[in-house]
């Protein structure tokens, strides 16, 4: 077995120097009525190419990469992603190392994720950042647990409905066992009005939460929604989309008190939905109760300078019950994937990429909307996304994309309930730096717009589907 | 300070009585329980405590350990400084490590706590169990 | 060969006008940004990222790699980490397109081949723990005792008991008491042993019809196994409570007992740990928790099930439960982790999956008998996959505590085992060798450890002296936290 080192003699003599008669021994903690009578029923071992080859055949029964096009959004996207991040994060050394307790032996990663904490400080304008939490929607979470122990109000949390529904499910599972209220403030337009919340945010709001762009891909009016929380004592929490960081305002520069995200976008691939990276950032007068790591530096007993995790106190293998969370991990290799993109891209990489994200999508939109029964469902501005309704049924629309080689969605029917009942024959549609104008011009052709100039793309094949 | 004249919580606070107002302070066994003294949090000026309530908390490397008031009051004065230099609370406990100052609400809350000799026997049967 | 030059801060190395990564132009027709999107929504400046070049980019991170330690470079006998060996075929296949590049909103019926790794995934793990009904939704072991207790929480709810309280040991991980108190519960901790084993009567002198939950790490963070588990499942039981098993130490037991046949009603399995994922310097992890059938219809969204599809076919399909506790986390799961759990499991099969166990518990029970003259184990003379040893004899008469002893191992090319930890066992020296190690670096790690018993406790004191940097200051990093590049910090 390749993994294993011990030979029958080898195995002799260490239960020699262990004093047993068999490895059987070694087991006799476990009593007998506990012990498996049979072999456990796994499928049959599998050598490396056996492994390959049925693992191939099932990647293979996925509709994905090759030569589909990607125009599917929700919160992860199909973003280029430079070969020297994944040069990166493929040095074992990087992602075979442990969590970086013994600072001695882990200068590699402390470093990196400071480097991480720091560029994500300068990508938000924010105070802090820690080295990370799971995904975008344990992050509004933590938020929002942060915000009731800065106010010291555990009742009351808003949230707006045009944040991603499942970052709000999460939320609301979150606060299931706890005496809060979580009230969600329904969208007009795919945004929501401002003065919808002045009756809804008081004294007793720990923390009001939205995403900008939001769920549907319009833009909120984030410096007046943070203004409106400050005046009643309430933290602003903000969900923002790193690559839009590029063009958009950034959440420090409009007053927010929390800046989360979904780091997806960095450099991370889509994966069938995980693992990918909670971007948490606050307020400096915050730094003592937020969640997570933080990475600090410091320096040795002779003076060099050196990085250390810091504030350990507060996390759960010291504080224990008291924790600031429960959370064990951060995400560190997803840290260093985007703090690999973000060193690559710079300031300049970044603003390309959100320019062609918008500009591209304004065409797609444009394009798409001159096709008779199709519109935006909104009369909002947007950033890279928007939410289309179409004549018919989005699942009709989404089919005749899909068999011409376009992934469009998801659809808003996937997500049931969380989504206003008006809404529920709806669609988003995604465009990334990496669609083409052409690409853009097939899809609309395939759809029954304009002719589109050139040879189309591959279609769904039956054998594809299963 | 006279450490005999003061009053003991088990959760190593000490209190010093002038009539309606006390001083609240932490003791040096806890201190160096601690070890290294990084942060401290401490109270607002008005609010109004009782006994046995966290009225704030002090963190070390190691841990992070809330303080609870040994008695019942409002909270007249508050030891700012102390953020700002920890030092002090290592190395002065008693005196200017001194944490807050309390109005007496109920000066009878005071009866549970300690004397220095009940203490320092609370201090070694703790030492004992560690 | 190190090269310090690169391994400066990013942004001492940038330089204005450098740049890695170019975009093409624009393709589509030129509209000025403010006709698109507000120009009170537009930034007036770019973000002050550093400007760096590709090759200095890759320079800076392949050199700072070179300052850690890893699995792939040393011996890392972390306790109940797990540090076993990372297959470098997962790399390659989890990389593969149709796997990679699969966006998480794919519909059912273009997404078939995963679906139907996710449900075998599903299957073998309800094999091993001997619990029917999985989830592979939580982000990593702690979110997955998270979502058993609050899948506890609803069963009793929707049975109108109320039951606020948890139990756990003294020598529970830290996260067993946070998870508890975030899901609601009051949390008891009980007194154990000096084994860290469970004292029965403290058990029964805290159970009431107010239990919801008691939470059991088994083999105990002493590496050993709770010979009173059945009696304690029982007892739980009749108390009408739940006992969930925390799986880190999974690695002992794979093929040899399983939590559901000794009493567990619900567990949580860590693929960064038994099932190879990699540790990542700190993450990303994966907590599938696998319950009993009673508790199938609180499992949080979403499940895979499989169903006969119209030409008699497999169908795979994502589902949510009927009375779904909801979501932990956004999308699936840590898909990419799941992934080369399945992978590591389809290569072992049920004799490798076994084996893992038997091979790491004899490393584990070599390596301590090798130490037991210089570090000896309290509890005993057998342990399972891991062992706390204690420096209390040595911090006595030599003043060599299990930090020095940590820190000089690095000297000696060692990754140091947890020191400090289970709290029940003063100087610990928590150690978890794993199977994929030899007898040959476990003798090196013996020897090191021989040697450095017999150097003078001052030297010790100030090791490592061979890193690039010993003994970090952490009080000062805690009094006054410099968590990002300053300018005057350059």
């Amino acid at each position: 077995m390749s993994y294993l080192f011990n030979t029958p003699d080898q195995r002799r003599e260490m239960l020699r120097t262990i004093g047993a008669e068999s490895i059987d021994e070694l087991f006799q903690q476990v009593p007998a009525d506990c012990r498996l009578a049979r072999p456990l029923d796994l499928p049959p071992a599998l050598t490396e190419m056996e492994l390959e080859r049925t693992v191939r055949s099932l990647a293979g029964k996925n509709v994905a990469g090759g030569d589909r096009v990607c125009l599917m959004g929700g919160g992860v996207y199909d973003h280029f992603i430079p070969a020297a991040v994944d040069e990166v994060v493929s040095r074992g050394e990087f992602y075979t190392a442990y969590t970086p307790y013994q600072a001695e032996a882990s200068q590699g990663s402390l470093q990196a994720f400071f480097e991480y904490q720091s560029l994500v400080c300068r990508l938000t304008g924010m105070d802090v950042s820690n080295a990370s939490l799971y995904e975008a929607g344990t992050a509004v979470s933590e938020a929002a647990f942060m915000a009731m122990r800065v106010t010291g109000r555990h009742e009351k949390v808003v949230v707006l409905g045009s944040v991603h529904p499942e970052y709000r499910q999460v939320l609301e599972t979150y606060l299931s066992n706890l005496k809060c209220e979580l009230v969600v403030v329904g969208t007009h337009n795919g945004t929501v009005d401002p003065a919808d919340l002045k009756k809804l945010v008081d004294d007793r709001t720990a923390c009001l939460i939205f995403q900008h762009p939001n769920f549907f891909g319009c833009l909120e009016e984030p410096e007046e929604l943070c203004r409106q929380a400050r005046s009643v004592g309430a933290l602003s929490v903000v969900a923002f989309d790193p690559i839009s960081l590029g063009i958009l305002r950034r959440p420090g520069d409009y007053g927010a008190d929390v800046a989360v995200a979904e780091g997806q976008s960095l450099g991370i691939p889509m994966q069938y939905g995980g693992p990918f990276l909670g971007i948490f950032t606050c307020r400096n007068e915050f730094v003592r109760k937020m969640p997570g790591r933080l990475v600090g530096r410091t320096t040795d007993r002779q003076g060099r300078p050196c990085y250390v995790l810091t504030l350990q106190a507060r996390e759960q293998h010291i504080r224990r019950e008291k924790a600031t969370s429960n959370i064990c991990t951060n995400q560190g290799l997803l840290a260093l994937r985007a703090t690999a993109y973000l060193s690559l891209v710079g300031p300049q990489g970044l603003k390309e990429a959100s320019e062609l994200c918008c500009r591209k999508a304004h065409y797609a939109a444009e394009r798409l909307t001159r096709i008779p029964g199709v519109q935006l469902a909104f009369d909002r501005p947007f950033f890279k996304e928007f939410t289309l309704r179409c004549d018919g049924g989005v699942e009709a629309f989404c089919a005749r994309a899909r068999d011409a080689g376009f992934d469009l969605g998801p659809t808003m029917r996937r997500f049931g309930e969380a989504v206003d009942e008006p809404l529920s024959d709806a669609l988003l549609v995604a465009v990334t730096e990496k669609r083409t104008r052409r690409e853009i011009d097939e899809l609309v052709a395939a759809l029954g717009g304009l002719e589109a100039t050139a040879v189309g793309i591959p279609a769904l094949r039956e054998t594809q589907l299963g | 300070m006279d450490l005999n004249s003061l009053k003991y919580a088990k959760s190593h606070e000490w209190i010093s009585v002038q009539g309606q107002t006390a001083t609240v302070g932490i003791t040096d066994f806890a201190v160096k329980q601690l070890t290294d003294l990084v942060h401290i949090e401490l109270p607002r000026k008005g609010r109004t405590i009782r006994q046995g309530e966290t009225f704030g908390e002090v963190e070390s490397v190691k841990a992070v350990s809330d303080l609870y008031a040994p008695a019942t009051g409002e909270i007249v004065e508050v030891n700012e400084a102390l953020a700002d230099d920890l030092g002090v609370l290592s190395d002065d406990p008693f005196g200017k490590g001194w944490m807050m100052k309390l109005k007496l609400s109920d000066p009878s809350s005071l009866s549970g706590l300690m004397d220095r000799a009940a203490y320092e026997a609370h201090c070694a049967d703790e030492s004992e169990h560690a | 060969m190190r090269n310090l030059l690169a391994t400066q801060p990013l942004v001492e190395l940038a330089h204005p006008g450098r740049r890695g990564c170019t975009f093409p132009e624009s393709d589509v027709p030129p509209r000025p940004l403010d006709s698109l999107i507000p120009k009170s929504q537009l930034a007036a400046t770019a973000c002050e990222l550093p400007e760096l070049a590709e090759p200095d980019v890759i320079r800076h991170f392949v050199n700072l790699s070179t300052l850690n330690m890893s699995v792939d470079t040393h011996f890392y006998p972390l306790g109940s980490c797990t540090m076993k060996y990372n297959p470098k075929r997962h790399e390659r296949l989890s990389r593969l397109p149709g796997l990679v590049d699969l966006h998480p909103y794919q519909i059912d019926e273009a997404a078939q081949g995963m679906l139907a790794i996710l449900y075998e995934l599903q299957q073998m793990l309800a094999e091993i723990s001997g619990l029917p009904a999985v989830s592979l939704h939580p982000a990593a072991g702690a979110q997955g005792e998270l979502t058993a207790l609050l899948v506890a929480a609803a069963y009793f709810h929707d049975k109108g008991e109320r039951r606020t309280k948890v139990l756990f040991p003294a020598s529970a991980h830290g996260t067993n008491p946070a998870s508890a108190a975030l899901a609601g519960f009051e949390c008891v901790q009980l007194d154990v042993s000096a084994e860290g084993l469970v004292d029965l009567e403290e058990l029964k002198a805290n159970l009431d019809e107010s239990t919801a939950v008691f939470m059991i790490t088994n083999p105990n963070t002493l590496g050993l196994f709770e010979p009173e588990i059945a009696r304690i499942s029982r007892l739980l039981h009749q108390a009408g409570g739940l006992v969930y098993v925390d799986g880190a130490n999974m690695n002992a037991i794979l093929g040899i007992t399983r939590p559901g046949d000794f009493g567990g009603d619900m567990m949580h399995f860590n693929v960064h740990k038994t099932f190879t994922g990699p540790h990542g310097a700190g993450g990303p992890g994966a907590g599938p928790i696998a319950v009993r059938d009673f508790l199938a219809d609180y499992l949080p969204a979403p499940v895979v099930i499989r169903e006969a599809g119209p030409s008699g076919k497999a169908l795979y399909r994502l589902s949510v439960p009927g009375k779904s506790i909801g979501r932990m986390r956004s999308f699936f799961g840590n898909v990419g982790i799941l992934l080369r759990g399945y992978l590591y499991l389809r290569t072992l099969g049920a004799q490798g999956v076994k084996a893992v166990s038997e091979n790491a518990v004899l490393n584990a029970n070599y390596l301590m008998a090798r130490l037991a003259d210089v570090l000896p184990t309290p509890h005993g003379k057998r342990c399972m996959h891991e062992f706390v040893a204690s420096a209390r004899n040595l911090y006595k008469e030599r003043g060599i505590s299990a930090m020095d002893l940590a820190k000089r191992l690095l000297d000696y090319g060692f990754h140091a085992p947890t020191v400090y930890f289970p709290l029940v066992v003063a100087e610990a020296m928590m150690m978890e060798p794993t199977e994929t190690e030899s007898k040959e670096t476990l003798d090196a790690f013996s020897d090191a450890i021989h040697k450095i018993v017999a150097e003078d406790p001052k030297f010790l004191h100030d090791a490592p002296h061979s890193t690039l940097v010993s003994r970090p200051d952490d009080v000062q990093a805690a009094r006054k936290p410099i968590l990002k590049w300053e300018p005057s910090a350059s």
